[in-house]
C-alpha cells in the first residue's frame, strides 16, 4: 500500500539541480501566494489598524477627569487633530489633512525623512518623519491635554503608542500601545493595563527642568514622582519603552513643540 | 467512501488521537485553551493548514526529491500559515490578537508536518486530505472539549455568555483562577488521556515511551517559552 516516488532512492535522477530545482520552484510559488494574500488583504487590515489606534486615542482622552463636559458625545469634536513640524515645534497649516498624514511612510520616503543622528538616537529608529499628527483636547482656550505618537524598538519588535501629558506639559496621564510584537506573556505585558496605570501622574522633569523620568529594576517606590517599576521578566522591553519616551519628549522629538506650548500657558 | 478512506478520517478522532495519544500539538493546546472562542479558531486553523498541506505535498509526492524533502514539506506549510495569519488579521483582529504567535508556531506544530512526511508523502492526494482533515478534528475535538472545562470553570462564561453568574457580580460562583493558567491544561489533557485509556485499553503504552515520540514532542517546546515556564 505505501507507493514510492521516482525519486526515493539514491537514483541518478535524484541530482543536486532537481533538489534545488524543485526547492526553488515551492519556495517561488509559496513566496508569491504569501505576497499576494498580504497586498489583497493589506487594505483591511490598514482600516483595522487606523481603527485600533482611534481607540486608543479615544480610551486616553476618557480619562480625563471632566472630559464629558469638554467633548461633545454627538460629534467628538473638539478633539484637535493637528500636524506638528517637529524641528520648530510649530504647527503645520498647509492643505495637508492631518489625520491623513502617514507618519510611517513619510519616515521611510528618503525625500522627506529626518535620519536621527546616532548619539540622539536612543529608542533605535533611525530616521523620523518631519511631521508628527498630535490630538489636543482644550479648555476654553488652554490646553488641557496633548497625545503625542510614540514609537521606538522594544525587545524584539517596535512598539507604537501614544503618551498623553496634562496642560503642565510634564505630567503623564496615560500611556498607551496599540502595536508591538514582543513575547507573549514577558514583554507583551507592556499593554497590561495594571502597568501603564503606574505611569499616570508621573513627572517628566524635576524643578530644575532636567528630565528624569525612567524605568527603573527593582520596585520603584510608588510615590517616586519620576520612576516606573519595570516588567519583571522584560527588562529589555521596559528600557525601550523608557528610551522611546525619552527620545520623542526630548530636543529632537517634541521637546521643541512641548516648549512652545509650555510658554503659551505661562503667557 | 470506502473503508480505508473513513479510516483516514476517523481513526484520528479517538482511537489515534494526535494530542491523547501521540502527545503531539501540546503547547498550543496549553496556550489557546483559556476561552472557548480561541480554542475553536486555533483548530480551524489548525484544520485548514493541516489539509491542504496534506494535499499539496500529496499532489507533489512524486516530484519532491528525498533530500529536500522536509525544506519543501516546510515551505508548503508556513505558507498556507502565513496566509492564515494575515486573513486572521484582516477579517478577525481581535482574535488574531488573543491568539498571537500561536498561529504563526502551526508551522512547527508536530501534527503537521507528522502527517505530511508521515502519511501524505506515501498516499494518494484525496485520503492524504481525509487523514489531514481527521487528525485536525481530533486535535480541535481535545481543544475544544479543554476549552470548555477552562472557560467554564476559569470564567463562569462559555463563548463570553455568563452560564455561572458569579459570585463577584452577585451570582454564586466562585471562578477558579487556576483554569486561566497553562497548567490547568496539562491537568485536564492528563485526566482526558486516562479517561480514554480506562475506556480503550488498547491505547495503554507499554511501561517505556520509545525514543522518538519524545524527540518529537520536544522540539514543540522549542521558540515558546510559555513551554518553558511551565516544565
Amino acid at each position: 500500500m505505501h507507493e514510492m516516488g521516482p525519486f526515493s532512492g539514491d537514483g541518478e535522477r535524484s541530482s543536486l539541480a532537481r533538489a534545488l530545482g524543485m526547492a526553488f520552484a515551492v519556495a517561488l510559488v509559496g513566496g508569491s501566494l504569501v505576497s499576494v494574500t498580504a497586498v489583497l488583504l493589506e487594505p483591511r487590515q490598514e482600516a483595522n489598524r487606523l481603527a485600533e489606534r482611534r481607540a486608543v486615542i479615544d480610551a486616553i482622552v476618557s480619562q480625563l477627569p471632566g472630559v464629558e463636559r469638554l467633548l461633545d458625545p454627538e460629534s467628538g469634536d473638539r478633539i484637535e487633530t493637528r500636524l506638528v513640524d517637529l524641528a520648530t515645534g510649530r504647527y503645520v497649516s498647509d492643505a495637508t489633512d492631518p489625520a491623513a498624514y502617514d507618519a510611517l511612510e513619510a519616515a521611510q520616503d528618503s525625500e522627506s525623512r529626518v535620519e536621527i543622528p546616532p548619539a540622539l538616537d536612543v529608542a533605535r529608529i533611525g530616521a523620523r518623519a518631519p511631521f508628527a499628527t498630535v490630538h489636543l483636547v482644550r479648555r476654553g482656550r488652554s490646553v488641557e491635554l496633548v497625545i503625542l505618537p510614540v514609537f521606538g524598538s522594544g525587545y524584539v519588535s517596535t512598539l507604537r503608542g501614544f503618551l498623553a501629558l496634562e496642560g503642565d506639559m510634564n505630567t503623564i496621564t496615560a500611556l498607551a500601545f496599540y502595536a508591538h510584537g514582543e513575547t507573549p506573556g514577558l514583554g507583551a505585558r507592556l499593554q497590561d493595563p495594571a502597568w501603564l496605570a503606574k505611569w499616570r501622574g508621573k513627572r517628566l522633569r524635576d524643578e530644575e527642568g532636567r528630565y528624569r523620568l525612567a524605568v527603573t529594576r527593582g520596585a520603584a517606590d510608588a510615590a517616586a514622582a519620576h520612576a516606573v517599576d519595570g516588567i519583571s521578566g522584560a527588562t529589555r522591553t521596559s528600557q525601550g519603552v523608557s528610551r522611546l519616551l525619552e527620545y520623542w519628549l526630548g530636543d529632537h522629538g517634541f521637546g521643541p513643540f512641548l516648549q512652545r506650548l509650555r510658554e503659551e500657558r505661562g503667557r | 467512501m470506502d473503508r480505508s478512506n473513513r479510516h483516514a478520517l476517523l481513526d484520528p478522532l479517538i482511537d489515534n488521537n494526535p494530542i491523547t495519544l501521540q502527545i503531539l500539538g501540546l503547547c498550543s493546546a496549553l496556550a489557546v485553551t483559556t476561552t472557548l472562542a480561541t480554542a475553536l479558531t486555533m483548530s480551524l486553523a489548525l484544520t485548514t493548514v493541516l489539509t491542504f498541506s496534506s494535499g499539496i505535498i500529496s499532489a507533489l509526492r512524486r516530484h519532491i526529491p528525498r533530500s529536500v524533502r522536509l525544506i519543501v514539506q516546510i515551505t508548503v506549510i508556513s505558507s498556507l500559515v502565513v496566509m492564515v495569519d494575515e486573513i486572521l488579521q484582516a477579517y478577525a483582529v481581535e482574535m488574531s490578537k488573543r491568539l498571537s504567535v500561536f498561529v504563526s508556531l502551526i508551522v512547527t506544530n508536530c501534527i503537521v508536518l507528522g502527517r505530511t512526511e508521515g502519511f501524505a508523502m506515501q498516499h494518494d492526494v484525496k485520503r492524504s486530505m481525509l487523514d489531514g482533515l481527521g487528525n485536525g478534528l481530533g486535535y480541535s475535538l481535545v481543544l475544544i472539549l479543554v476549552g470548555i472545562v477552562r472557560e467554564l470553570l476559569g470564567s463562569g462564561t462559555l463563548l463570553g455568555v455568563s452560564v455561572f453568574p458569579l459570585a463577584a457580580d452577585g451570582g454564586w460562583f466562585q471562578p477558579l483562577a487556576l483554569m486561566l493558567m497553562p497548567p490547568s491544561a496539562f491537568l485536564l489533557i492528563g485526566l482526558l488521556i486516562w479517561a480514554l485509556r480506562t475506556w480503550k485499553r488498547a491505547q495503554i503504552e507499554p511501561s517505556e515511551l520509545p525514543e522518538s515520540a519524545l524527540v518529537l514532542s520536544e522540539t514543540e517546546a522549542v521558540g515558546d517559552g510559555l513551554a518553558r515556564s511551565v516544565r
